[in-house]
């Protein structure tokens, strides 16, 4: 906090490098079969300065990062050969004893996971104070008030006693605050900020990412972002840098590469991510999978999924090119050494996907659904009060049909899904699929018409018994429906469900570990098929994957709607894959749909204040359009006591008297639109 | 927390009242006429009629039922037939040392288990994690009655460094309380280790390396109290198996104790006594387990305060 970079002294600054890492290698385990997790990394941050490292999953980043550290996981990760220079200190060659000085006092370090990155038995105090103690020798009452003076500065609201709460007491926007906070207490020069905000919902992630600015503009300190979200990197970077297996790709200011990316890879990573302007066409996918990193390359490490790549790209590593601007890219296509490539290198687009049926009829009406769950308390548990999960929800899907349910974590959307198939029995309300009512269903009757509704959830590692094969995994629900008798017409089936889903009949033998993660929720798509389903409730199918992973579950989804006029609900908190799949969307908060409508009219003109809020905090890639983010206050509060009124108006910042009495009706707004929000009254 | 407790109490005076009623059966489950066993079968008629009344058998079971509940909770437990005192007498005598032994057990077993398991966990897979848990095997394997006269053999009668049984010299607690404590140490060692390892891999260990904390510090601060809590209750658990255990330490090495107390009444058919002796032996489980669930609420400050609805 001491020092800050105003006018005069920034440019000077800016030329400074404060860590320079040069050809960093990270090795997992020893000898010939030791994977190559960082590969001659190199690049340099300047004081105040914001670099983005951009990568999909095992691209090393996180490596890169603990490494700067010294705290790879040990004993297997070990830093096998480069330099780090902190001001021009090698960090690898010093002491364990100075390095701790280094850890926390001029390199501070946030993580993906606030919920277990604290220690659950210690107040948040006393670990901040840590920190103090280590590196500001501020001990007792001085520490304790340097903490709470902290816990003040990252935004946490009455911060004199929650420093004295332990973490389970915090929600996970108010813990990643305190990260911060632990992070600051040190002062450090440089931050490295792990995915600060992957695991927090949209509008709290808005939050933590202004704070982050925010204390970024007053201490001056460089940050190091870690991220695969191409969306945070344009709200955050000033310079970025790509990873690929291991190695840095590209590196460019972040206005050059978001007008004009350079290397193949990161154009794909463009070209993946879904949104309203691609609908009516497959995303593009990069075929292939990420090459294992125990092996040693003499190629490029991205040229069997490059469309660009010809025959040099196979036979010769491509060396990193380096501009005077600072701006790099490690490809052929850019090396005047290498004679030009065969022009083949644009891309067909992609097919149009064919128009569908009109006006089809409702396959699933849902009215006044309620879902609550009675708390228990004191010595009798008895019912105290309820939990208003889901409070009378209506929602339509017609045959073929995509309704996509949008809202942030705890707002009723999964429940919403399993009262629907009956997983959860509902406290009330009407669930009717095709004309019939499921509440009333029961035993053998739901057991025979639950083959036409099924569901596919956010992990499928965790939703498949990983001692069962994986044709007896997609073959299970046709032998419960007794469904195809025959077992060898039953295997043929399980093949055909195979390729359908893209993978091949010989993966019927294999286990789910054998798989990516891309390849084992195609497997969760063929289980939900064999049983031939109307409507399939998609839980968040594509919030574990990376995004040239989803684009493959996306394309594949929407094939098999055209194919089978598969209706869809589509839970799931990523407006952008809203965008692109849905035809309608329902905006959900604190148990209830607050708003409806056509997915076009609802994404460009939302009506409800908490749609527009929602939408106007998800980070977009178009760096400079002066678009404001609604900033909300607050979390969202518990469905055990909702507010009075309009749930939303204590986060509301247009909410009037009237918000606080009665909880608004619902207005339409044209035709198939509507919220609940009396500002339309 | 308090409608915790008071549940908890409740149930566990239920869990009591059970104890209590079993242990009253006890007497009326032996095969024959509990009065023939008890005296032997060369007893007179007379003599049998006055055991008869004297233990109440004679009259129903409810009534029987009822003055021995009544009994109890008037503390009268009645009179031992072998020893001829009254059984508060002979408690009074033998409950202090069979405490002191299970103690020293106790503090024997935390003093070696800890450091042991934390040593195998943090040099795992070298020479120390596998002589830690080679030992650990070795402790689980071998039983008490076995030790003892081991132990007693090597220290007493080659050494001659401590005394062969008794409890008068204040040595002569080291041989019962070392053989009492081993297999429970050498179970709680492993229990340790594993519970450090997993430890050790969260996230929240990770961040306070990245503070700039020394390995000593994240250990002691971070590692430890996390890893007590499971190990909390197994020890808890465990607690129960070593007061059985101390029936068979106390007969080895003498030990003036509840439980060589209660192998005497059973050798001399004393059954007023065996009923007093397993009714506490059983007491005392479940008390010890009532303290360990409390012991672990009041640590976790996650039971100890709720988990809140932002969490």
């Amino acid at each position: 906090m001491s020092e800050c970079n105003h006018g005069s002294n920034n440019s000077r600054r800016m030329t400074d490098k404060l860590l320079t890492v040069r050809d960093l290698q990270v090795r997992f385990g020893e000898g010939e079969g030791a994977v190559r997790a960082v590969d001659g990394v190199s690049f340099a941050i300047d004081r105040g300065e914001t670099l983005a490292l951009l990568g999909e999953s095992g691209c090393g980043k996180s490596m890169t990062a603990l490494a700067l550290l010294r705290l790879l996981p040990q004993p297997v990760g070990h830093i096998a050969g480069g330099q780090v220079l902190l001001e021009g200190q090698d960090l690898l060659a010093l002491p364990e004893m100075r390095m701790r000085q280094v850890r926390g006092g001029r390199i501070a370090m946030i993580f993906q996971e606030p919920m277990t990155s604290l220690n659950p038995v210690m107040t948040v105090g006393r670990q901040i104070g840590e920190v103090l103690a280590a590196h500001k020798g501020l001990k007792g009452r001085a520490a304790r008030a340097r903490s709470v003076e902290l816990l003040g500065l990252v935004g946490i609201p009455d911060a004199g006693r929650r420093v004295d709460e332990y973490p389970h007491q915090l929600s996970g926007g108010m813990k990643q605050r305190v990260m911060i906070a632990m992070a600051l207490a040190g002062e450090p020069d440089l931050l490295i900020a792990d995915e600060p905000t992957t695991a927090l919902d949209v509008t709290i992630q808005a939050q933590v990412l202004e704070l982050m600015r925010d204390i970024q503009r007053e201490t001056g300190m460089a940050m190091l972002l870690i991220t695969h979200d191409l969306g945070v990197v344009a709200g955050m970077a000033d310079r970025v840098a790509v990873m690929y297996a291991g190695q840095l790709v590209e590196q460019a200011s972040r206005a050059d590469f978001f007008t004009e990316p350079r290397h193949p890879y990161s154009r794909k990573l463009f070209a993946a991510l879904p949104d309203m302007d691609k609908r009516d066409r497959p995303l593009t996918v990069i075929p292939g999978t990420v090459p294992t990193l125990d092996q040693s390359f003499h190629a490029c490490r991205f040229a069997d999924r490059c469309a660009s790549a010809w025959r040099t790209c196979h036979e010769v590593e491509p060396a990193w090119l380096e501009e005077a601007d600072g701006r790099g890219v490690r490809c052929h296509l850019y090396d005047p050494a290498h004679p030009n490539p065969p022009a083949a290198g644009s891309e067909a687009e992609p097919d149009r996907l064919a128009a569908r049926s009109a006006a089809p009829r409702d396959l699933l009406e849902v009215s006044r659904l309620k879902v609550h769950f009675p708390i228990h308390k004191g010595l009798f548990k008895r019912t105290v009060g309820h939990v208003y999960a889901v409070d009378d929800v209506d929602i339509h899907i017609p045959t073929g049909r995509t309704l996509a349910l949008v809202g942030e974590s705890g707002c009723g959307k999964t429940t919403v899904g399993k009262a629907i198939l009956q997983l959860l029995r509902p406290t009330a309300g009407s669930v009717r699929f095709d004309g019939d009512e499921l509440t009333r269903l029961r035993g053998e009757a739901l057991r025979r018409r639950r083959r036409e509704f099924q569901i596919i959830f956010q992990d499928p590692f965790s939703s498949m018994n990983p001692r069962m094969q994986v044709g007896d995994i997609i073959e299970e629900g046709m032998v419960a429906q007794g469904l195809v008798p025959d077992a060898g017409a039953r295997r043929q089936r399980v093949e055909e469900l195979l390729e359908q889903v893209g993978l091949r009949p010989e993966h019927a033998r294999r286990y789910p570990h054998e798989f990516s993660g891309g390849q084992r929720q195609r497997i969760c798509v063929a289980r939900a098929l064999a049983v031939e389903p109307r409507l399939i409730i998609c839980d968040e199918p594509t919030s574990a994957l990376d995004v040239s992973v989803q684009a493959q579950i996306l394309n594949l989804l929407k094939r098999l709607q055209l194919e089978l006029d598969l209706a869809y609900l589509f839970i799931t908190h990523n407006i952008s894959v809203v965008a692109y799949l849905a035809d309608r969307v329902a905006v959900m908060y604190l148990g209830r749909i607050v708003e409806e409508g056509p997915v076009d009219r609802v994404l460009t003109d939302p009506q409800h204040p908490y749609t527009r809020a929602l939408l106007s905090a998800v980070p977009r890639i178009d760096t400079d359009t002066g678009r404001e983010v609604i900033r909300l206050e607050g979390d969202i509060p518990s469905p055990s006591n909702p507010p009075t009124g309009c749930h939303f108006h204590p986060r509301c910042p247009q909410a009037m008297e009237r918000c606080r009495q009665a909880y608004p009706d619902r207005f339409e707004r044209g035709s198939e639109h509507w919220a609940r929000c009396w500002l339309l009254e | 927390m308090l409608a915790e407790l008071t549940r908890r109490l409740l149930s566990t005076a239920i869990v009591v009242l059970g104890v209590v009623v079993l242990v009253f059966l006890l007497i009326h489950l032996i095969p024959r006429d509990p009065v023939d066993v008890m005296l032997g079968e060369s007893a007179s008629a007379a003599d049998r009629e006055a055991l008869r009344q004297n233990l109440g058998l004679d009259r129903p079971l409810g009534v029987q039922l009822g003055e021995y509940l009544g009994g109890l909770a008037r503390g009268e437990l009645g009179h031992s037939l072998h020893h001829r005192r009254p059984i508060v007498e002979l408690l009074a005598e033998r409950i202090p040392a069979t405490l002191e032994l299970a103690l020293a057990a106790l503090a024997f077993t935390l003093v070696l288990a800890l450091p042991l398991g934390l040593l195998a966990a943090v040099r795992r897979n070298t020479g120390w994690d596998r002589g830690a848990m080679a030992f650990s095997l070795l402790g689980v394997s071998i039983p008490n009655f076995w030790l003892g006269p081991l132990l007693i053999l090597l220290f007493s009668v080659w050494l001659g460094w401590l005394p062969v049984s008794g409890r008068e010299s204040p040595g002569a607690l080291i041989l019962p309380a070392l053989t009492l404590g081993m297999s429970l140490a050498a179970v709680l060692s492993r229990m340790v280790r594993s519970s450090v390892l997993e430890v050790l891999g969260e996230d929240f260990i990770r961040s306070a390396y990245a503070r700039g904390l020394s390995t000593r510090q994240v250990l002691t601060r971070h590692a430890l109290p996390n890893a007590l809590l499971p190990v909390i209750t197994v020890l808890g658990l465990q607690l129960g198996t070593l007061l059985a255990g101390a029936v068979i330490t106390e007969v080895v090495f003498g030990w003036p104790g509840l439980g060589s107390l209660t192998i005497e009444a059973i050798q001399s058919r004393d059954y007023p006594l065996v009923q007093v002796c397993v009714l506490l032996i059983s007491l005392s489980y479940v008390l010890v387990n009532m303290l360990t669930d409390l012991l672990y609420a009041w640590i976790d400050p996650r039971i100890r305060l709720g988990e809140s609805d932002a969490g």
